[in-house]
């Protein structure tokens, strides 16, 4: 039955080059760890996609019950956190899976930088890869303002006044995260939960389609 | 039909007129032991991943996620603190080469210097080398790197009590209580307690909110002649009609708040 489903949709819009592109491909030796174990190192990648996924699925559900606004941001966090069914473990999952991830990420970055696999040919996917690193961070730095509590509050503060600092744009850059050149406030929060989940995460998506067509057109890096 | 590059297609499809496909290596023109990503290489993979997210959720229950106060913008009194990730650019704009009049030195010149290197490396090291060792100049600028980054981390947290931090910011879901201010024992709670637990029962810097407590009168009684935990002995003076007034008002105001 499923082999006459692919058959019918392979006739009509060959598929099977594409099924090829993603999955039918073989795994080298060097980066096999039941043959090398030292080949774990390979597996920071995977596992940060894998922990991103975790962002997007738990992200999604969190937007179920959070409201962006400065009255209601708070007390929809507080109400997830203390009443709905599984709602601790959701934001839990959220929370602690940005700092994973960008652990993972580090360790990615350190295993590609030192086995230097970024040289020639694959110089565009190391700064695609750096990118996505950078696009990491902001997200992270977008996310801890959500929860609208003191912590929250005034890390963003000290980060506005900080791009306020950057010559030229910098004024022009802190009116345009957070709504205005003084108040941090209800403008702010709203544009920060646009960046962190609209804006952000669609150039993740850019970024890491690139990453991956990138590594498949070319392949992993041979051994040292 | 001629395209981009040479390439030939048929009409405007992406089927290249060329006939000759791209066929690749055997598997028995790799060297060494390869292996079907799909599906044994996959299945390893999904196994590992299966074992990483237990230890993740494992965490997530251990330690439920921080949750802070309800923003509050007048405080003062409250020390920012990035997430842990950021400690160490919020740890440099600290020192005096990078702060005050240099601030452009630590929030732009260095960072940028730092992320754009790392941006550009494939062009700062273009030799073919790929073994660290052979490229001495890029390992130990990412060494001195690392260690950097490692070192302005620890310098920011080891000067966070995060315990006493946690427990002054515990969050406190503010409910709309009408005190009621005729109440008589409101009057003996502005003589004995006003001073520590605030004007509304809010608590304060010495003492904690007296609402959502779970004291019943009684309880609350002893505690007011014979203190709790930091809560000093003989707080209270007055009558002991006052002290049942007192005791039943705060009750009162609990029962409101639920």
């Amino acid at each position: 039955m499923l082999q006459k489903i692919y058959d019918w949709i392979d006739e009509r819009v060959d598929i099977t080059p594409l099924w090829r592109d993603i999955a039918d491909h073989e795994v080298p030796e060097h980066v096999n760890p039941a043959h090398h174990f030292s080949a774990f190192v390979y597996c920071f990648g995977g596992l940060t996609f894998f922990v991103t996924v975790i962002q997007i699925l738990s992200g999604m559900f969190l937007t179920m019950y959070y409201v962006p606004d400065i009255e209601n941001a708070w007390r929809s966090v507080y109400y997830l956190q203390t009443e709905v069914a599984h709602g601790q473990i959701v934001r839990g999952m959220h929370h602690w899976g940005a700092s994973v991830v960008i652990v993972m990420l580090f360790l990615h970055t350190l295993r590609v930088f030192f086995q230097g696999a970024y040289k020639k040919p694959r110089e565009l996917n190391w700064m695609v890869g750096v990118s996505i690193f950078f696009v990491m961070l902001a997200l992270g730095l977008t996310g801890y303002l959500l929860p609208w509590d003191n912590k929250a509050y005034f890390a963003t503060q000290v980060t506005l006044e900080i791009a306020e600092g950057v010559p030229y744009i910098g004024e022009m850059a802190k009116t345009l995260l957070s709504g205005d050149p003084e108040i941090v406030g209800a403008q702010t929060l709203t544009r920060f939960f646009a960046i962190h989940v609209f804006f952000l995460p669609a150039a993740l998506f850019a970024l890491m389609g690139a990453h991956f067509i990138l590594i498949r057109k070319q392949g992993i890096s041979g051994p040292l | 039909m001629k395209k981009g590059k040479g390439m030939e297609f048929v009409g405007d499809s992406r089927i290249t007129a060329d006939k000759k496909k791209f066929i690749p290596k055997d598997y028995s023109e790799y060297p060494g032991k390869t292996e079907a990503f799909w599906p044994n290489f996959l299945l390893k993979e999904w196994l590992v991943g299966a074992v990483f997210l237990v230890g993740f959720l494992c965490m997530t229950v251990a330690h439920p996620a921080p949750l802070e106060k309800m923003a509050d913008p007048t405080d003062a009194a409250y020390i920012p603190l990035p997430d842990w990730y950021f400690l160490f650019l919020y740890q440099l704009l600290k020192y005096e080469f990078a702060s005050g009049p240099y601030n452009v030195i630590g929030a732009i010149v260095i960072p940028g210097l730092a992320f754009g290197a790392l941006f550009l490396a494939p062009f700062l090291d273009t030799g073919s080398k790929r073994r660290p060792i052979q490229r001495p100049i890029s390992t130990t600028l990412m060494f001195l790197g690392i260690i950097s980054v490692i070192w302005l981390t620890w310098e920011a947290a080891s000067h966070v009590e995060w315990e006493t931090r946690a427990e002054e910011n515990k969050p406190v879901l503010e409910q709309e209580v009408d005190i009621n201010t005729e109440d008589p024992g409101y009057a003996v709670y502005e003589q004995s307690c006003i001073s520590c637990h605030g004007e509304n029962l809010q608590g304060g810097a010495a003492a904690p909110s007296l609402i959502g407590i779970e004291y019943d009168v009684d309880e609350i009684k002893d505690i007011a002649v014979n203190g709790i935990n930091t809560m000093p002995a003989d707080q209270f003076e007055g009558s002991e009609e006052e002290l049942q007034q007192l005791a039943e008002f705060i009750v009162s105001v609990n029962e409101e708040a639920e």
